[in-house]
């Protein structure tokens, strides 16, 4: 089957990125395809390279970007809930005028075009949200 | 993308309009999403129902008051608001407390019609079973 998960919380105060990370492995696992991952929300914090969580707890964020890079899952960040939130990437940084990006590898930033097309493409759409 | 059929797209709508961004953000995904030509469809219900609620004022917090967006729904071909009576009945609300949100009908000399319907808890849960695409926020 061919899912697009959606994922509307940033990494930490709430589950749903680990969750849906966990969604994402086991169905990748058993075979199904990943179409896409859209961040949403606060959910487009999962896309910032400069988290420095506590050596030991898990990194979501470098977890959601090994699976990107080792199993060419499309993750997509919402531009506009990115630019609220400071979720740059270098584009977009020289566009705006800022000084620096922070968008994590295997991360890209995209319109919420995005978002409809896997909803239309896919199966099944999850969300993962509070 | 135009040879394939249309999907059903429903939108649930559960969170009150300035506690969070949820409400606004899920507005700009609809309007995003308008150009698409699927089938959208609005669900209100939990604390949702505030959204559509008549004479918000959010001036004194600081935020923009974003509820003549649903207005302007019709014209971007979203006709379909449903809203659970049970949540509005929960709050204390009834359908006169919620703005008129219109369409206009081309097929009847542009005449005006509602766009809310007020469904019950059983009949939302039928709704939302039978979206191809349901975007929870």
């Amino acid at each position: 089957m061919k899912f697009a998960v959606v994922v509307n919380e940033g990494p930490y105060t709430h589950q749903a990125s680990d969750s849906a990370l966990q969604f994402v492995k086991a169905a990748l696992d058993k075979g199904h395809e990943i179409f896409r991952v859209f961040f949403y929300h606060d959910g487009v914090n999962n896309g910032t390279r400069l988290t420095v969580p506590p050596q030991d707890d898990r990194n979501l964020q470098r977890a959601w970007s090994e699976i990107a890079l080792t199993r060419n899952v499309d993750l997509v960040v919402c531009i506009a809930a990115a630019q609220r939130r400071g979720i740059l990437d270098a584009n977009e940084a020289k566009r705006q005028g800022k000084d620096a990006d922070n968008i994590a590898p295997g991360f890209r930033i995209s319109g919420l075009g995005q978002l409809i097309e896997a909803g239309i493409e896919a199966d099944r759409v999850v969300v993962f949200g509070d | 993308m135009a040879e394939r059929p249309k999907k059903t797209f429903l939108y649930l709508n559960r969170k009150a309009p300035y506690g969070t961004i949820y409400a606004l953000e899920s507005l700009e995904v609809v309007l995003i999403g308008a150009a698409f030509e699927q089938d959208v469809s609005l669900a209100f219900l939990d604390d949702g129902v505030f959204q559509i609620v008549e004479g918000q004022d959010a001036s004194a917090l600081g935020m923009k008051n974003f509820s003549k967006t649903y207005r302007a729904l019709g014209d971007f071909e979203v006709r379909k608001l449903y809203v659970e009576r049970e949540s509005l009945a929960e709050r204390g609300l009834s359908e006169a407390d919620l703005m008129p949100i219109m369409w206009e009908d081309e097929d009847e000399d542009y005449a005006e019609k509602p766009s809310i319907r007020l469904v019950d808890r059983s009949e939302m849960t039928r709704l939302i079973g039978a979206a191809d695409v349901v975007l929870s926020f």
